[in-house]
């Protein structure tokens, strides 16, 4: 890519301050480097805007909420790869919420620090781990545990409950959930703490010295107090389950249907790239897919920049901001 | 005020500039004998991890009255203050030795939960520090929900009180739900103060409550404390000796020696610490050669 | 308590609540400490079954060895782990110098509204889905070239690592104390000296943890590879031809019908992990816990 022909209107006040020579080369590439970034983002709207735009022509807004996706006579809609992708990720979502702030609050305010330590890095090793390695091992280990043991007993404990029957199998909209559930945790989990521990002690102990016990410390004082960083918290892991592509498409069973239970095969937009792209039928197909990345692309946007505002807001000094 | 009188000191009083006023009922009361003790220290110690604190502190604390501890920073004031209702415990690899009497009942046995301790030991912190999700009803409110106060009108009634005997009610009635973090810093303070006293301990501890205010707001602050020893047992810590004159019946006066350990140097009625120190280090410290 | 004190008739009258409270705590003390237990199960059952599973695999032939014509059991994976060599190295290359250049006007030149929106979106950017950067470059590149190319792999990893980098090196740059800064401007060194020579080596270590932890995180990147280096049966070290990496050999095993990709897929994953929690106990190790990458 061109550095050089990036214009530098951002080293001006730079230039205004040193005029040397040394010094306006190293303004200017640095700024380059900057303006790349904006480029690099513009560049992939821009992108895939006009590489989905036949199929944006073509089908128009109702693109989002039809259900049909027929390659072979060029009709498509995303309205079943949406909804897979708002069942999983919402499920893990609360599912992985629950169980990172439950974490988060033992690591803080209750396990010592000789626990607590090794405890909070080895939830956070959970997050090396490559979206392959969690596909492997849902297939191969938690699927099958899923079809053995879990399913069954799942069903026949809940099965009375709409969603719930239905056949476990290997893959399937339950197998995303869970792997989904794991592999965001450690985000929510790592946030959360951050938050939580920055919860001034003068707060707990106003607390404590009203006799409040641990937990109505954290349910009164510290959770309220930090409740809008563990949200965003919760919404970078958000986003991370949406755009999740590689261990979803392993598990979730890849079937082109709205699921009708809780074990039936589904898509996510991701894995239906990740499924179809290198396989397409048609341009018009290629286009679709394009289409689907792009909707990925501005919800994952939109739930990122919601994300690090709450979070600045929170890391911005201690000043908590408190509404009527 | 009516009634007052000036006692002018002795040198060592008049040294640092102490003058001691009492009303003549003050003085009376404070002359009383045979006054309750609320809280009697037996040997207490405070550790944090391996560093002994505070060692060998015998003292009683007597109802309804305003205790002050003074000393030097890092005497251990604020250390053995927060002995008293198991505050110290929440340091990290903090630990108490000795006995803490409460109406004659060891705060320390084995069983004694330290939040049912904490619920007849209030405090006060030295920064205020209002809850700043909650409003100021709500914050004076805290502490009633673990008494079981849950009725709307007692509730309302308990937080009225509350503000009235901590001189915020004039100031805040009709802003009750605003949050208490848009008060002043010497507003918040009180509005602290009266969510110590709405759940209405026996003892209510003060850890230079002051120190983080102006002069106009640190009279306020002493002025309350007085009008709370009526209903209250207040010991306060302060490195204002000025303060510990104006305010306290009985003062103690803490020390760290050569080994970094605080101890109990003299204790006795406010004049008389002041005016006539029995200690040599204590005349030390009141007339400003050290510390 | 004793009855006898001057206890409240509040306090008295709060023994059974007390009560109530303190089954309370113990009972939430109890699900916070079974939430922490539960968390770290995942970990230990996917590293349980990665050696269980991946040490039988694990050969000399896979190390050494490309792959059999499919459905020939034996063969080895060793285009996979140059391929991933290849593009890794390349993708680092590329990423680092525009990362760290961006990190140090963020860090010099960011204390205004350009520096506000730029490391918005360099935080908007690490949000963004790996397959997504995928398609991305596949229009930008693959597509004009009608070419799978292992520098269009490169290039997309080197956008998921240039956000992560760039931040660290921001946040290394200004902890580096203002005094060393000054110190050099006042024996008149000029700006870019300073920062080449001063600033930069004294942030170094930062910048390098932070530079190993991004290249683990691509390393395991299959996503972005997809649809850019495609993925290739044969071992090429032609950046301009399509290759193949470790995770993407993964994820075609791991679908596939023969029982002796499923195994050689374990052994690639175990692989891959060690490598990457090795980068990650070593960073762990020597700089502490200051410096972690998220997702």
């Amino acid at each position: 890519m061109a550095i050089e022909s990036v214009p530098a209107p951002l080293a001006r006040r730079g230039l205004r301050n040193r005029l040397k020579a040394g010094d306006w080369i190293f303004t200017t590439l640095v700024s380059a480097t900057a303006a790349l970034v904006v480029l690099i983002v513009l560049g992939l709207f821009y992108e895939l805007i006009s590489r989905a735009l036949p199929s944006i022509r073509k089908f128009g807004l109702p693109f989002l909420w039809e259900t049909q996706w027929n390659p072979v006579r060029e009709t498509f809609g995303a309205g079943t790869f949406i909804v897979g992708t708002l069942i999983t990720s919402v499920v893990a979502l609360v599912l992985a919420t629950v169980l990172a702030v439950l974490v988060a609050l033992f690591l803080v305010e209750i396990a010592p620090p000789w626990l607590s330590r090794p405890l909070s890095y080895l939830v956070e090793l959970l997050a090396a781990i490559p979206s392959v390695v969690y596909g492997l091992w849902g297939v191969f280990v938690m699927g099958v545990f899923i079809r053995d043991y879990f399913g069954p007993v799942v069903v026949d404990t809940l099965g009375w409950i709409p969603f719930f029957d239905g056949t476990p199998l290997i893959t399937g909209i339950f197998s995303a959930c869970l792997i989904l559930t794991i592999m965001i945790l450690p985000t929510i989990m790592a946030v959360s703490r951050d938050v939580i521990a920055a919860v001034p002690n003068s707060q707990r102990e106003g607390i404590m010295a009203l006799g409040a016990t641990r937990w109505e410390a954290i349910r009164i004082a510290i959770l309220p107090y930090a409740r809008s960083g563990v949200m965003g918290g919760a919404i970078l892991g958000l986003a991370r389950a949406v755009g999740e592509t590689l261990a979803v498409t392993l598990v979730i069973g890849n079937k082109v249907a709205i699921p009708s239970t809780i074990f039936d095969p589904a898509y996510t937009m991701a894995s239906v790239i990740a499924n179809q792209f290198t396989e397409v039928e048609n341009d018009m197909h290629r286009s679709a897919l394009i289409e689907i990345a792009l909707v990925l692309l501005v919800i994952t946007f939109v739930i990122n920049v919601v994300a690090r505002l709450l979070v600045w807001r929170v890391t911005r000094g201690q000043r908590v901001l408190v509404q009527e | 005020m009516p009634d007052t009188h000036v006692e002018s000191g002795t040198a060592a009083a008049s040294a640092i500039g102490v003058h001691i006023v009492r009303t003549e009922e003050e003085a009376a009361a404070s002359a009383a004998p045979a006054q309750r003790v609320a809280i009697r220290a037996e040997n207490v110690e405070a550790w944090y991890g391996p560093k002994l604190a505070v060692a060998g502190v015998n003292m009683e604390i007597r109802a309804n009255s305003v205790t002050a501890l003074i000393g030097p920073s890092g005497c251990g004031k604020s250390t053995l203050i927060r002995t008293f209702n198991r505050m110290h415990e929440f340091a990290p690899a903090a630990r108490v030795g000795g006995a803490v009497f409460l109406d004659g009942e060891n705060i320390y046995e084995r069983g004694i939960d330290p939040a049912r301790v904490r619920q007849r030991v209030g405090m006060v912190f030295q920064k205020p520090n209002p809850f700043p999700t909650m409003s100021i009803a709500e914050n004076v409110a805290a502490g009633l929900r673990f008494l079981g106060v849950r009725s709307k009108s007692e509730i309302n009634d308990r937080v009225e009180r509350a503000l009235k005997v901590s001189a915020l009610w004039e100031e805040v009635k009709n802003d009750l739900k605003k949050p208490g973090m848009a008060l002043s810093g010497g507003q918040q303070q009180r509005l602290c103060i009266a969510r110590a006293i709405a759940v209405e301990p026996e003892v209510v501890l003060m850890d230079e409550p002051c120190s983080a205010l102006d002069p106009i707001a640190t009279l306020k602050i002493e002025d309350l404390m007085r009008e709370l020893a009526v209903q209250y047992t207040i010991v306060v810590v302060t490195h204002n000796m000025q303060q510990a004159a104006r305010v306290s019946d009985r003062t103690a006066f803490m020390l760290a020696g050569e080994d970094h350990v605080g101890r109990l140097v003299e204790y006795r009625s406010t004049e008389e610490l002041f005016t006539r120190p029995q200690d040599k280090r204590t005349e030390d410290y009141i007339t400003g050669r050290f510390g | 308590m004793n009855p006898r004190s001057g206890a409240s008739q509040l306090f008295l009258a709060s023994e059974g609540l007390y009560r109530r409270r303190r089954l309370a705590n113990r009972v939430m003390t109890a699900v916070m400490g079974i939430a922490a237990a539960i968390a770290v199960i995942p970990l230990f059952l996917i590293l349980f079954y990665l050696l269980q599973k991946g040490l039988r695999g694990l050969s000399l032939d896979l190390l050494t060895q490309d792959p059999n014509r499919p459905g020939r059991p034996g063969g080895g994976v060793r285009n996979s782990i140059v391929g991933s060599g290849i593009m890794v190295g390349l993708a680092t290359a590329i990423g680092v110098p525009i990362a760290i250049g961006c990190g140090v006007f963020l860090a010099e030149f960011g204390q205004n509204r350009a520096g506000l929106v730029i490391r918005f979106l360099v935080d908007v950017m690490a949000g963004i889905p790996s397959i997504t950067v995928g398609l991305f470059i596949y229009g930008l590149i693959v597509l004009p070239q009608k070419q799978f190319t292992a520098f269009a792999g490169a290039v997309a990893l080197a956008i998921i690592l240039l956000p992560v980098v760039a931040r660290i090196t921001e946040e290394m740059v200004l902890l580096v104390p203002r005094s060393v800064r000054e110190a050099a401007y006042a024996l008149g060194a000029p700006r870019w000296k300073t920062t080449l020579r001063i600033v930069l080596p004294t942030a170094l270590p930062g910048i390098i943890t932070g530079v190993l932890l991004a290249v683990s995180r691509i390393a395991g990147e299959a996503a972005p590879l997809l649809f850019t280096a495609l993925g290739n049966q044969f071992n090429s070290t032609n950046v301009f031809h399509a290759m193949d990496a470790l995770p993407l050999r993964i994820f075609v095993y791991a679908v596939g019908p023969y029982d002796y990709w499923h195994e050689q897929a374990w052994a690639m994953s175990l692989l891959l992990v060690t490598i990457i929690l090795f980068i990650s106990l070593a960073v762990r190790a020597i700089f502490g816990s200051r410096v972690t990458v998220r997702q």
